[in-house]
Order: C-alpha cells, then sequence, then structure tokens
C-alpha cells in the first residue's frame, strides 16, 4: 500500500502548481466569465508546450503516453485555481472517448491533433428529458445509404461553441429504452442543421444548447460500433466521473487552505478566529471531507491507470466528492464571514465551481444508486 | 501509488484468516455481540464465551501475534505497521480483537520507558495473556480533561499510598491489576506530576463497583483507592512522567480501531436486506434503504483509507497526527451513524432486543444504537478529536 505520489508524479504536480499559479490567476476567471470563447488562447498553448494535452495520449500518436494517473494529477492542479478553458471537454469527455474506442483510423486522424492543442473537442449526452446516464436518450440518427441523419436537442454540451467536433449520443434503434441501439458520432460541428446557443451558468464555465436539425455525420465518423455506445459510454462516464472528482479535489483544497490561513489571521475578541472552538470544529469538518476525497478519488484513479475494474470506487468517489466538496467550500464562506459574499473575494469561485462539478456525470446520489447496484441490491 | 497489499501482506493475511476460522468456534462472530466503535459489549459477556476467548488469547500468545506490535525480543516478531493493521482488520472482522490494554498499552509502554525490574516483573506475564490490566486513567472529574486527575500516590518509605477513585473502569472486575495514574507531586505542574502504577486489585482498599451500562452488560466499573499500599517497585519507568508516558502510548494504540467490525456487520445487514420483504416487494428494491446503505459503503471506504493510511504513514516514518484523530473521529460517528441506518431499515422491528420473538438480525440493530452511544464520547470525545485535528493538525491557535 503506497497512498503517495511517486517521484515523477510529485515533480509533475509541483510544476504544474507553479505554472499555474504564475499563468492562472483567479483575475483571469473573472476575464474569461465575460469573454465570448470562455478560455485564454496563450494559456492554452504554453499547456499544449508543456505536453498536457497529450498527457494521456500514446506516444505512436504524438502523447507523452502517461497514466490516468498523471491526467488526474493535472485535472487536481488545474482545480485548484479553476482554471477555466475547454481541457476537461476536450482531453477527458472527447479524448478518452476517442483514445479507448476510436478505429485506428479516427485515433490517426485526431490524436495527433489533440495532442497539439489544435483542436477542441465536447461531448453530447444530457437531454432535456434526460439529466444524468445514458438511460433516457431521445436523439436518433436515421440511416441514410453512407450516412446518419441525427436529429434531437443536446444540453449542457460543455464549450460546442468552440468545439471543432462535438461528440452525440443518439439512437439508431427502434426501442427506446434499449440498451442496444444507441451509437455514439464524431459530428463537426461546421455540418448544416447544427445550432448552439449558450447557456447563461452558475460557474461561468460555457455551457451550451446544441440542436441537430437534420444533421448529416458520414458512417465512418462512428465511435466504436453502431448500437454499442452503451457500454462505451457508461465506461466513458465512470472516468469522466473520477477525472472530475480529481479536478474537486484540488478545487477544495484550495477552499479549505484559504480557509485555514483566514482563521489564523482574522481577528475577533481579541483574538484569531481560529482560537474558537466552533472555527476550528468546522476546520476539522474540512479535514475529513478534504483528505476523504483525495484518498476515494485516488483509489478509483489508480485502479482505472492500472485496468482493473472500478466501478464501485468511481461511483463512490463520485459521491463522497460530491457532498464533500458543497459542504466544504459552504464552510469556507461561513469562515470568513461577510467578506466572501462579496463579488471581488475569491471564495465564491469555488463554491460555483464545486456546485458545477457536482452535478456533472452525475451527483451524489445518483452514484450512491449505482454503489446500490454494486452491493447486490 | 499502489492501493494494494504486498504478496508478504497478502500472505500474512490470509494466515491470521485461517488461524481465526481453525481455532475460533464457527459461530464465534454471531456469540460475540459486539458493536464497532462501541465500548458497552465485551466479549466475554458469559462464562462460556470467556472460556473460549481465554483459550483462543492463549494459543494467539504461543503464535506470537498476541504481542503483534512489540518489538523482537520482547516475545514480538516485529511486524510492520501494516502488518499490525491487517491482523487488527481480520481480527476484529471476526469479532475477536485480541490487543487490549495488557498487550496494546501496558506492554509496549512499559518495554520502552519501564526499568529493567519492571520488564521482568510484568512483562512475560502480560505476553503469555497470564494477567490482565485494567486502565486507571478517567476520574469523575478528570474526563476529556484528564490533566487534571485528583488521585493522589504518596510516598511513605518504600511504599506509596494511593487515594482517590477511579470511573469507567472497563473490565476492572475481570482483570488482575489496574494500570493506573495518580498524582505524585501535588503541587507540580499538572502534567509534569503524575506516574504510572500497576496495582494489584486485590490489594486491601481497593474497592470494585460495577456500572451496568445501558446496554445492560457490566462493561465499566468505578473503583475506589483507599489508602491502598502500593511497593515502590510497582511505579513504571521514572516518577512524575506518567502523563509524558501516556501520551506516547497514543502511538501504541492508533491503529486499535476494530475497523473489520464495521465490515462484518454491513456485510450482514446488506444479506439481511435482500432477503427481506417489505410490502411484498424486496426491502433492496426500496429507494431510500438503497441510498442509505449505499452511503454507510462509501463511508466505511473513507474509514478504511484514513485506516491504511495512518499505517503507511507510520511505516514511513512519518506521525500521523490529523490522520490518527480523524480515523478515530471517522470510526466513531460511523459507530452511530450505522446503527441509526440499521433502525430506520428496520423500523418497528428495530425495538426487538436479541432473543427476543420476531428479532431480526439477531437483534444487534438496538444493541447498536445504545452501544454507539458511547463510541463518540469513549478515548477522547469526537469534540476533542476535532480540537487535536485543528491544533495539533493545522497549527490554530488553542486559545
Amino acid at each position: 500500500m503506497d497512498l503517495d505520489f511517486n517521484k515523477e508524479q510529485k515533480i509533475l504536480k509541483s510544476s504544474a502548481r507553479d505554472f499555474l499559479k504564475k499563468e492562472c490567476p483567479t483575475s483571469l476567471i473573472r476575464e474569461m466569465k465575460n469573454d465570448k470563447k470562455g478560455y485564454s488562447e496563450t494559456l492554452w498553448n504554453k499547456m499544449t508546450d508543456l505536453g498536457w494535452m497529450g498527457v494521456i495520449i500514446p506516444e505512436e500518436y504524438g502523447g507523452i503516453g502517461g497514466s490516468f494517473l498523471d491526467l488526474s494529477i493535472l485535472l487536481e492542479a488545474m482545480g485548484e485555481v479553476c482554471c477555466p478553458g475547454p481541457f476537461f471537454s476536450t482531453i477527458v469527455s472527447g479524448g478518452l472517448a476517442i483514445l479507448d474506442n476510436g478505429s485506428e483510423d479516427q485515433k490517426k486522424a485526431l490524436l495527433p491533433d489533440l495532442a497539439e492543442g489544435r483542436i477542441i473537442l465536447s461531448l453530447g449526452l444530457t437531454e432535456p428529458g434526460n439529466w444524468y446516464g445514458t438511460e433516457n436518450i431521445a436523439a436518433t440518427a436515421i440511416k441514410d445509404k453512407e450516412n446518419y441523419i441525427i436529429e434531437g436537442t443536446k444540453l449542457f454540451v460543455e464549450n460546442a461553441h468552440i468545439a471543432d467536433y462535438i461528440l452525440c449520443a443518439a439512437r439508431t434503434g427502434e426501442n427506446m429504452k434499449s440498451k442496444e441501439g444507441l451509437t455514439l458520432f464524431l459530428v463537426d460541428s461546421k455540418t448544416p442543421g447544427i445550432k448552439y446557443k449558450l447557456l447563461d451558468t452558475l460557474a461561468y464555465d460555457k455551457q451550451c444548447e446544441v440542436i441537430f436539425d437534420k444533421v448529416k455525420v458520414p458512417e465512418e465518423n462512428i465511435i466504436g460500433k453502431e448500437g454499442q455506445a452503451w457500454d462505451i459510454l457508461e465506461s466513458l462516464q465512470e472516468k469522466a466521473a473520477v477525472a472530475k472528482c480529481a479536478e474537486m479535489v484540488g478545487c477544495i483544497q484550495t477552499a479549505f487552505n484559504m480557509s485555514v490561513a483566514y482563521a489564523k489571521e482574522r481577528t475577533q475578541f481579541g483574538k484569531p478566529i481560529g482560537a474558537f472552538q466552533a472555527v476550528q470544529h468546522h476546520c476539522a469538518n474540512m479535514v475529513i471531507d478534504v483528505d476523504g476525497s483525495r484518498f476515494i478519488t485516488y483509489k478509483a484513479a489508480w485502479k482505472i491507470s492500472e485496468g482493473l475494474p472500478a466501478s464501485m470506487e468511481a461511483s463512490m468517489a463520485k459521491s463522497w466528492v460530491s457532498n464533500a466538496s458543497r459542504k466544504v467550500t459552504f464552510l469556507g464562506h461561513q469562515i470568513h464571514g461577510a467578506i466572501s459574499f462579496c463579488d471581488e473575494h475569491d471564495m465564491h469561485l469555488f463554491y460555483r465551481k464545486a456546485k458545477a462539478a457536482e452535478t456533472a456525470f452525475g451527483d451524489g446520489n445518483y452514484h450512491l444508486e449505482k454503489v446500490a447496484g454494486q452491493l447486490g441490491l | 501509488m499502489e492501493f494494494k497489499f504486498s504478496k508478504q501482506e497478502e500472505k500474512f493475511r490470509t494466515e491470521v484468516e485461517n488461524f481465526l476460522k481453525e481455532e475460533l468456534p464457527t459461530d464465534w462472530p454471531d456469540k460475540s455481540m459486539h458493536w464497532p466503535g462501541g465500548y458497552g459489549s465485551i466479549e466475554i459477556e458469559n462464562k462460556e464465551n470467556q472460556r473460549i476467548f481465554l483459550e483462543y488469547r492463549k494459543k494467539l500468545a504461543k503464535k506470537g501475534w498476541l504481542t503483534i506490535s512489540w518489538p523482537k525480543g520482547y516475545g514480538g516478531e516485529e511486524h510492520s505497521y501494516m502488518e499490525q493493521a491487517i491482523f487488527d482488520e481480520v481480527t476484529s472482522y471476526y469479532r475477536a480483537t485480541a490487543s487490549g490494554i495488557s498487550t496494546g498499552i501496558a506492554g509496549p509502554t512499559i518495554l520502552r520507558f519501564g526499568t529493567e525490574e519492571n520488564k521482568k516483573d510484568w512483562i512475560p506475564g502480560i505476553a503469555n495473556a497470564e494477567i490482565d490490566l485494567w486502565l486507571g486513567y478517567s476520574e469523575p472529574n478528570a474526563g476529556s480533561d484528564l490533566a487534571s486527575i485528583q488521585t493522589t500516590a504518596l510516598k511513605d518509605g518504600d511504599d506509596y499510598i494511593i487515594n482517590g477513585q477511579k470511573i469507567w473502569s472497563t473490565l476492572a472486575h475481570e482483570s488482575d491489576y489496574a494500570w493506573l495514574i495518580a498524582r505524585t507531586d501535588p503541587d507540580g505542574h499538572r502534567h509534569k506530576s503524575v506516574s504510572l502504577f500497576i496495582v494489584d486489585n486485590n490489594t486491601p482498599g481497593v474497592t470494585i463497583r460495577p456500572l451496568i451500562n445501558i446496554v445492560g452488560v457490566h462493561s465499566f466499573n468505578e473503583v475506589f483507592f483507599d489508602n491502598v499500599r502500593v511497593p515502590k517497585k510497582n511505579i513504571i519507568g521514572q516518577e512524575n512522567m506518567g502523563f509524558y508516558y501516556l501520551m506516547t502510548a497514543l502511538d501504541f494504540e492508533r491503529l486499535m480501531v476494530g475497523i473489520g467490525g464495521f465490515r462484518r456487520v454491513f456485510e450482514q445487514f446488506v444479506e439481511y436486506v435482500k432477503q427481506t420483504e417489505k410490502d411484498g416487494a424486496p426491502l433492496g428494491e426500496n429507494n431510500n434503504v438503497r441510498q442509505k446503505l449505499s452511503e454507510i459503503a462509501v463511508k466505511i471506504e473513507i474509514a478504511y483509507m484514513f485506516f491504511w493510511r495512518t499505517a503507511e504513514m507510520l511505516d514511513k516514518g512519518n506521525v500521523p497526527s490529523v490522520e490518527s484523530s480523524a480515523l478515530k473521529l471517522v470510526t466513531t460517528e460511523l459507530s452511530r451513524n450505522l446503527a441509526d441506518v440499521a433502525m430506520e431499515i428496520l423500523g418497528p422491528y428495530n425495538q426487538l432486543m436479541p432473543g427476543s420473538e420476531w428479532a431480526p438480525f439477531s437483534g444487534m440493530a438496538p444493541r447498536g444504537y445504545l452501544d454507539s452511544i458511547s463510541a463518540t464520547i469513549g478515548a477522547g470525545t469526537s469534540e476533542i478529536q476535532r480540537n487535536i485535528i485543528a491544533t495539533r493538525g493545522l497549527g490554530l491557535p488553542a486559545r
């Protein structure tokens, strides 16, 4: 049992931290809030130069061939600063789908571009009638010779407005409830019939409504096989949930650090507020939530890295971390008091981020239900 | 990073498991009604259990596992902390935690701080499960604030004369000696005036009075010391160093949380839920039941992570101050939580005590509901653990 990072991973973590501390101050998050694209190309390019885009892409496709653990370390560092931009949707939601399930041709065509930071990806799963998971996806893809015609509406499609490709899950089979008949398409975002609208969201991230109106997609753009996206999406969401947890661990670590530092320096009644047990106990409770989040997240990430089954750990992680991040960021506000209610204070950035991440790839209750399934209930 | 046991650890785990399967009656986990985290139930609630358990402990002693945390040459085999943790996990899973005051606290403290005479007098008996000690720390006016103890041990020629009262003295009535702290310098600094003694229960002036706990079990006692004369050689280590020894001994206790007990109860409860119907449908299909049980499963996993982390840090030579308090806090709150959830799920049947007609789940739940009250109070309340995490761990000012 070794719960610490190895030497290379420690270096990766500290160098990622140093880099982001310098290049991604909270002023950038505020700047990106009203930015049309929602990310800094300068920062994106620098991240590319560091090899981050290729962290999990094998060397033969132009990446650096790192592990899922390495990816998690980078995501944790990005979470620590609430780094805005399309890294997650491109490398995790989109990149992993192609890496794990793409044909050789698709990989050759896309992975080198991904590693070079040249393309942005986005995943379209959720629909107005379907919140979490892949049940009840209603978008259809009807075969028309060598093409499929996609019809449907997707919600919470991250960065669709800047994406080069949108991965879209749609029904190619008749049965709406069946696990069969679900297919994943790689859709060129320039294809006629695609309309997107930016949604105004809590955490300033760029999530879109995307309408597919008779969008023609060639057969060779199917990821995996026709009708077999269920398993692909289950596994993808499992990994994405753990990756999201890694980001959240970073997010709540910062909220926690800020709070403990503030409890030591803020004076009331003639002593630091951290000398009061009520505040001390808030901090102690945060330790359980933050450390617990870290342990369970990295256990799941390690299992994925090793290629071991991780469904139980992934859902345990997402449910614990979802609840923990809500509690930690709220207590962060409580310890800071009124000043943290001001827009100029940074705490709310983490409070917002934590909530947005909580709902991504299934909230706590959704994953508890998955745990129940794993328990054989 | 590696979230699995080494080959050697796996082998050790199997060895311990096989030993328990062989040496304990197969129905032992049902005979011993211990609720994880609680202090209210004891293994030896009747003579039959007492006999089985003593036999088991003697066999452990022979195997060298009773003193698993001891250094080589003192009955110990020099196991890593991770192996000690595995041992605790497996034995507590079988509701047969072997480590107690004698081998978990007294033995290691004597080995580390005791005089040669102390070692000669006490170590062989402790290592061979021949003598048992009870913990004489708490007093009616010294609970969380242990340094305020009032029991005195004053020198009189070649002896000490002890006067005062101890309370929550678990199994004092079934043990042979007290592992006692008393104030040897009533005018001294509160942390530097306390000494550790071993006191024979049979010494004139010692009165043990039972305290029946809310579970209905005689686990605790209050013990009165009225001019009890103890020979000087029974002081452990140096005079007035007792509080320091006691704080250091906390190091030895870190892994004694009986974590496997949580796994056992949970497995049993999940099994019960799978096999039980309510309103014509399996209980396990009820959404509330599913959510509540999954939540417990996640919390058990988190508690285990703190547990392995503590062991791993000790093996790496680090001091797990936050982690061990967090471990105590997490496991004991889980003890409460588990009882709450089990009670909620059992509905009206949650009132049926062990042995009653219609009692589901052997009546464990209502017993746990009572017993778990002690979990967040005993051995440092949840509040004290949070104080420790905040002050020692995070460096927040103590006042």
